[in-house]
């Protein structure tokens, strides 16, 4: 038990920096962004699981529910969720953009030809 | 039992997230980044989290990996494999974060206790009296959109400039203007034929149940984000389906642009309301004689903005980048 007591929050580390690893390790443009959706996937889990409370219920009231898990970080991330799919589609574009200037979306070849 | 599907869940998590580091080629980490938001859905159920997950299966699972492919069709599925330089120095930079936050974590509270100071602060008034202020069982959705409305309006209004961004960012310069696809003749080869068929019988159910989720968000898991998300990811469907010219003849994205910021301006309003009777931006409190009723009122009108703003920028992005697919492909 006292293992799993952090379990959850050190699944999030790794989640975290296997993200960031792929956001500063590869190249491709699309990569770095779904590398920065999984950085941001692991903050939804870390507030959520702080939110837990063992034993509890979901927080939709009822009189024969006593315990119920945190609300609070559910509307965060709820509302975070949604922001995160608009802020994607903004990078998406952005990568749409430059993949017609420049005709490619590795960063190398980018760099290379902005250099020329 | 619940622990157990936790970490089997959490397993399944790190193992796929694991996989899109090694996997090179786009088309596989996509598919890959659809089914890591549909685990983060399940363990979002797992923790209590109803609300959340319903929004990240329509996201995670639905329309994220969704506009990816959009975009890969566009440039392509290549990944180069020599890219990125030096990974022996990400490797050294994410290991020594990786551990610092690791040992971060440790003072930390004990997962899943009731006394942890998350818990101690403002949700216990929340869950104590937010029955008896709104009327309204589900706490997740009063608290997003009476007690916190002033957030969730930031929120919306990110995302409402996120589509305007969209636009603006994917207007080409020789179509002046915007990023509006242009009326073409349907394409009558149909190559899916068996997923129009079934599809067919599915949509109207996927927008009911959006409409259900909408109106039911007070009584049971849903809202207008949640809502929103699904109705988009519907017709989104139909658009992949029955390409571009056919779906926008459905829905005119003159008229999905409008309704983005009409979501806005309703939300907007209810709170001007409140103002011009000497009351404080969105106090619902003026909406009717008895307050309980009065909080219905503003969060199901509140709600409701949400849910238009939402499904209309996303399916206001969803256009945008069809349209880039249709014009490259050609």
């Amino acid at each position: 038990m006292d293992i799993l007591s952090h379990f959850n929050y050190w699944v999030v580390v790794v989640l975290m920096m296997l993200g960031f690893f792929i956001v500063i390790a590869r190249g491709n443009l699309i990569k770095k962004l779904i590398g920065l959706n999984i950085f941001q996937t692991s903050v939804f889990i870390f507030y959520i699981s702080t939110g837990k409370v063992i034993g509890g219920s979901a927080p939709v009231l009822s009189s024969d529910i006593q315990l119920y898990s945190n609300p609070l970080p559910h509307v965060l991330i709820l509302t975070a969720i949604v922001v995160g799919i608009a802020t994607t589609s903004v990078g998406l574009a952005l990568v749409l953009r430059i993949y017609r200037a420049y005709g490619s979306i590795e960063q190398d070849e980018i760099l290379e030809q902005s250099r020329q | 039992m619940e622990l157990a599907v936790n970490i089997v869940l959490l397993s399944l998590l790190v193992t796929t997230a694991a996989a899109l580091v090694l996997v090179r080629g786009l088309l596989a980490s996509i598919m890959l980044t659809s089914i890591y938001g549909l685990l983060s859905a399940s363990f979002f159920v797992i923790m209590d989290a109803v609300d959340v997950a319903f929004t990240e299966a329509a996201v995670g699972a639905g329309v994220s990996p969704l506009l990816l492919l959009l975009s890969v069709a566009v440039i392509g599925r290549h990944e180069a494999r020599n890219a990125g330089a030096r990974p022996l120095f990400a490797v050294l930079l994410v290991g020594i974060t990786g551990a610092l936050l690791i040992v971060g974590t440790l003072d930390m509270p004990a997962f899943g206790r009731a006394d942890a100071p998350a818990h101690l602060h403002v949700a216990p008034r929340y869950l104590l009296l937010s029955g008896e202020e709104t009327g309204i069982p589900n706490v997740v959705t009063s608290v997003l959109a009476s007690y916190r409305a002033y957030d969730t309006l930031g929120e919306v209004i990110v995302i409402f400039t996120a589509g305007v961004a969209v636009i603006l960012i994917l207007a080409s310069g020789t179509h002046r203007g915007s990023a509006r696809p242009h009326s073409a003749p349907v394409d009558t080869k149909d190559p899916h034929t068996i997923l129009q068929v079934v599809s067919k019988t599915m949509i109207p159910f996927m927008l009911l149940f959006a409409f259900y989720v909408q109106f039911h968000g007070d009584y049971g898991p849903g809202g207008g984000f949640q809502a929103g998300v699904i109705f988009a990811s519907g017709i989104i469907l139909y658009g992949l389906l029955y390409g571009l010219p056919a779906i926008c003849r459905v829905i005119r994205p003159p008229v999905v642009e409008l309704c983005s910021a009409l979501g806005v301006l309703v939300y907007g309003v209810t709170g001007i309301l409140s103002m011009l009777q000497g009351r404080p931006f969105l106090d619902y409190s003026v909406l009717a004689d008895d307050p309980i009723r009065a909080q219905q009122i503003g969060i199901m009108v509140i709600e409701l903005g949400v849910g238009i703003t939402v499904a209309s920028v996303l399916i206001v992005i969803y256009y945008a980048f069809a349209n880039q697919f249709e014009t490259n492909g050609n």
